[in-house]
């Protein structure tokens, strides 16, 4: 078990979904995977399919619309799994929190591990985002 | 006896040294696109966490499926290792690639489908060259025996040079390289999610990947049999052709699925008819 837990350290699949943002987060998860981050030194993949999923990156307030969306999206990753929510606006619904269509951060659908505030998020604060869940991980007893 | 240890020797070292591959895939290309990469043995790491996922079943015959295509494969891998026919080996691949369009057929993903549809395209471009290249070596040698190529002392590079070229479009197909990257949608996500191996998750995505390093050793042995003496010789070819095809995938953009058609069955059938028709031209038969 000890050689499989520390694989899973080692090669985090990520899958982003935006909600409803205003892309600013998006460009930014999207900028991880440039040759200046370089995000893959760690193993990690942006993969385009849940299925393959390890770390759900969400970015943006949840909408009505977008809600019953996620919720499906989270049961298709397979465990074990970590969710983090990108952004202020994925964290808490941002400056959106008031609006009529919206219903507020991504804790409002699915449980979420690790939260990073920030408008537009920086590349960094995501990585240190995705190493914190990936502690998170480590320490849990699966 | 010699010969069961051969078989257990390769079941052991064949995924090591795909799995290696495909690391030093990734950091090659990594380097290519001015990246610093992952580890080398960031593949084992895929795998084994693959292995401790979740089950999801999405249809009651998907794993019986890749279970087939990994069974196939490594069927397929024996046939080389153990110098037996190059048609039978030929026709295990097929069935080996049949089974993984038929896993992608089991599930109601349309994205499934749509993946499953165009591995079937890329049998039908790359099924008839590998036919060509067995019936090439039955001109060159009279027999389809893998273990009669080891006997000659000239190797079938000289005369099957043209096949050669020929194989090297199969192995940009078999190696799901950019130009013909068409059925798993390795970096297209957009198109058509991940194509036949969508709905493979956990453990049985492991097993599909564990497929695909045997099946990236029986490629580059079947690049290597045109220089067998000494073999070595034939490994290096191999080994060239495996980085050239990694700088094709990084310079070359995605084809259609009708244009890897077109271009492997011009150009991978045309020079083997010709090959072959001159080497029986050349014998007087």
């Amino acid at each position: 078990m000890g050689l499989i837990h520390n694989s899973r350290i080692k090669s985090p699949w990520i899958l982003h979904f935006d909600n409803s943002s205003c892309n600013g987060c998006d460009i930014e998860v999207l900028a991880c995977l440039t040759p200046l981050y370089d995000v893959e030194r760690f193993g990690i993949v942006n993969m385009g399919n849940p299925k393959h999923a390890d770390v759900m990156l969400i970015t943006g307030p949840v909408n009505r619309r977008t809600a019953r969306v996620l919720k499906n999206l989270y049961d298709q990753v397979p465990g074990p799994k970590m969710v983090i929510a990108v952004g202020t606006c994925a964290s808490s619904g941002g400056v959106f929190h008031n609006c009529y269509n919206v219903l507020g951060g991504v804790d409002k659908v699915i449980p979420v591990d690790v939260y990073v505030p920030g408008c537009a998020v920086k590349p960094e604060a995501i990585i240190d985002g995705v190493v914190l869940a990936l502690t998170k991980l480590a320490n849990a007893n699966l | 006896m010699k010969e069961l240890i051969i078989v257990i020797l390769t079941l052991v070292i064949a995924p090591i040294i795909g799995g290696l591959l495909f690391g030093i895939d990734r950091r090659i290309t990594a380097r290519l696109q001015g990246r610093y990469g992952p580890p080398i043995l960031q593949p084992f790491y895929d795998i084994l966490k693959l292995l401790g996922k979740e089950r999801i079943a999405v249809s009651r015959l998907q794993f019986v499926w890749v279970y087939s295509y990994l069974v196939f494969m490594i069927a397929s891998l024996l046939c080389l290792v153990l110098q037996s026919d190059v048609l039978v080996l030929v026709f295990l691949l097929g069935f080996a690639g049949v089974s993984l369009v038929l896993g992608g057929f089991s599930t109601k993903s349309p994205y499934s489908h749509f993946g499953a549809n165009r591995e079937l395209l890329q049998i039908m471009a790359y099924e008839p060259v590998l036919l060509l290249f067995a019936v090439g070596i039955y001109a060159q040698n009279g027999t389809f025996l893998i273990s009669e190529i080891f006997n000659q002392s000239k190797p079938l590079l000289f005369n099957l040079w043209p096949l050669f070229i020929a194989v090297l479009y199969i192995l940009t197909i078999k190696m799901r390289k950019s130009p013909f990257d068409i059925s798993t949608s390795h970096h297209a996500h957009q198109e058509v999610v991940k194509g036949v191996i969508t709905e493979f998750s956990g453990p049985y995505y492991a097993m599909y990947q564990l497929a695909e390093w045997y099946e990236l050793v029986l490629v580059l042995g079947i690049v290597a049999l045109f220089w067998t003496n000494p073999l070595w010789v034939g490994i290096l070819i191999a080994l060239a052709a495996f980085l050239l095809e990694l700088v094709i995938d990084n310079v070359a953009a995605r084809m259609t699925a009708g244009w890897m058609v077109r271009l492997s069955w011009t150009v991978g059938l045309l020079l083997g008819i010709i090959n072959i028709a001159y080497i029986y031209f050349t014998k007087g038969v």
